[in-house]
């Protein structure tokens, strides 16, 4: 069964163009990335899904209910996270739980087991306002309040941005904990290394989507030669570097830079050309999803 | 001139029992691009804020292009750019303006401001759109005009306090590019990231955990110090032991 199924969507806010012609399904039980930067519309894409705006165009239903239609019975059967922090800073972390309860009308007990796991960190601040609390547990509140009705269907946008890397990998700990559950999760980040942490991804950049698969397939579509290089002087390195002849590319990637090899480019050749940089050194390297996502946006 | 551009002894902030920086201490040379990392609540923002001028130390002592953080702070607020991790350009003026507007706070004289305004413009091959109003430029101009603006007045130090959050792969590397450029230049570079594969582009990075400096080298000599692959791992061996959150 599918969870989520968008056709052809498009919104547009005056000359910006959000979401251009943007179609996917997403299956039950999935745990699925929309992996772009700012601007990519993924925040349009989840407030479209969550009954918060109608598209120009195109149509999306969620859980089996359309989002122009039937737009309250989607409300009561998914949980949305919005990228901003949503809850109320003057109420306590309890008070903000049992308040998203009532809304839905449901008891904070008859969910507990749900979001014991998350809740239980910051159950020792519940009489703490939502306001004072840091980044990490505002997130931990915002996610448990997402889940007190217990929904089918989990919206979140941009929950670790501008997290360490520590929390982050925390936080998608507790996804595939809920994924386990069974719940659907619809989650959008723009850093790339947290794509393998999804069954399947999106990548998506100024409104489109670029490519959809599961992260190891969105990899091996990767269809260049790739290689690392690295020399003493890395800056004098990309610099020379793409004044050889065949290199299609070469950018900054972690200790090394990534260099795209074209028509005609030959890695012994490379390394003679640029010999005159100390410590040259060129090797094969796999691609990333960063790799593909930079490509994909040359195109 | 010092080629010593940031220099800082046992330099504390407390707020009331809270110590939100420990006695950290280290220098910085001109033309280093200088990582600071840190997990979320570590001090780094109470560090640099002190480095700015912006907040005044409970103890210790620290200098910045040679004036005294304690009392020479608007002396230093001259000498240096800074960036904020949000977007701070205003978007309701045009790229031309916001350039003359911030030269101007920097100090620049109405002379100056243009004539560093119409460079900046050249060199970043924007003249076309100089009379453009911010808010409707792509993302990635804007983190790139920002940079400028942040370096326009030729500051010693550039404090960039996590300036590609968002931003796409490819801007990413554009940004770093003229990161790496400004320090070819002499600029001195410091930096916040939660990038991980950003900490290896710099010359050094030091990792505040709790309030405290716990590690500060080369990424290459910390990778081999902690026996890690990649910085990203570094950071978690480090991070992974703090006490508090943001």
């Amino acid at each position: 069964m599918e969870a989520i199924e968008i056709y052809d969507i498009s919104k547009s806010f005056g000359p910006v163009h959000a979401l251009e012609s943007v179609s996917f399904t997403v299956r039950a039980g999935e745990l699925f990335g929309l992996i772009g930067p700012d601007g990519a519309g993924k925040t349009t894409l989840f407030r479209l899904l969550t009954t918060l705006l109608i598209p120009d165009r195109g149509t999306a239903r969620v859980g089996g209910y359309d989002i122009v239609a039937d737009y309250r019975a989607i409300r009561s059967c998914v949980g949305y996270m919005p990228g901003r922090f949503s809850l109320y800073p003057d109420l306590t972390v309890e008070e903000n739980l049992n308040f998203f309860a009532a809304l839905f009308g449901v008891t904070v007990a008859q969910s507990y087991n749900l979001v014991a796991p998350i809740y239980r960190q910051i159950e020792p601040f519940k009489n703490r306002r939502a306001g004072k609390l840091s980044g990490g547990m505002k997130q931990k509140l915002a996610l448990s309040c997402a889940l007190i009705h217990r929904p089918q269907i989990l919206f979140l946008d941009e929950p670790t941005t501008g997290v360490d890397a520590v929390s982050r990998s925390e936080f998608w700990n507790m996804l595939s904990d809920l994924r386990q559950r069974g719940i659907t999760i619809l989650v959008s980040t723009p850093y790339m290394d947290e794509a393998s942490r999804c069954d399947r991804i999106a990548l998506c950049n100024e409104g489109r989507i670029m490519g959809i698969d599961t992260p190891r397939g969105i990899v091996h579509q990767y269809d260049t030669e790739l290689y690392a290089v690295r020399a003493h002087n890395m800056y004098a390195l990309l610099e020379e570097a793409r004044k050889v002849e065949g290199v299609d590319a070469c950018y900054p990637f972690g200790e090394a830079h990534h260099l795209v090899a074209g028509l005609g480019f030959d890695s012994g050749h490379f390394a003679e050309r640029l010999g005159f940089l100390d410590g040259l050194h060129i090797e094969p390297v796999a691609p990333t999803i960063e790799d593909v996502f930079i490509k994909l946006m040359k195109r | 001139m010092n080629d010593v551009v940031i220099s800082v002894r046992e330099l504390t902030k407390r707020f009331g029992d809270f110590i939100a920086v420990n006695r950290i201490s280290f220098d910085v040379p001109r033309g280093e691009i200088f990582g600071f990392l840190g997990a979320n609540g570590a001090g780094k923002t109470t560090a640099m804020r002190m480095l700015c001028g912006l907040s005044y130390p409970s103890a210790g002592s620290g200098t910045v292009a040679g004036y005294d953080i304690r009392c020479e702070s608007e002396r230093i607020k001259r000498c240096i750019g800074y960036m904020s991790q949000r977007f701070s350009l205003y978007n309701d003026l045009t790229v031309r303006e916001n350039m003359l507007l911030f030269a101007g706070i920097y100090g620049l004289s109405r002379r100056e401001a243009l004539a560093g305004s119409e460079r900046m413009l050249g060199k970043l091959d924007f003249v076309s759109e100089g009379d453009t109003l911010v808010g409707s430029l792509p993302l990635g101009w804007k983190q790139k005009l920002s940079f400028a603006i942040a370096t326009l007045h030729s500051p010693e130090v550039v404090f960039l306090d996590e300036p590609t959050g968002g931003v796409d792969p490819v801007t990413r590397r554009q940004f770093w590019e003229m990161i790496y450029e400004a320090a070819s230049q002499g600029t001195t570079i410091f930096v916040t990231t939660h990038y991980m594969d950003e900490a290896e582009y710099c010359s050094r990075v030091s990792v505040m955990v709790d309030g405290e400096i716990r590690a500060l080298d080369t990424p290459a000599r910390l990778k081999q110090q902690y026996a890690a692959n990649s910085m990203d791992e570094v950071f978690r061996i480090l991070a992974r032991g703090a006490k508090r959150g943001e």
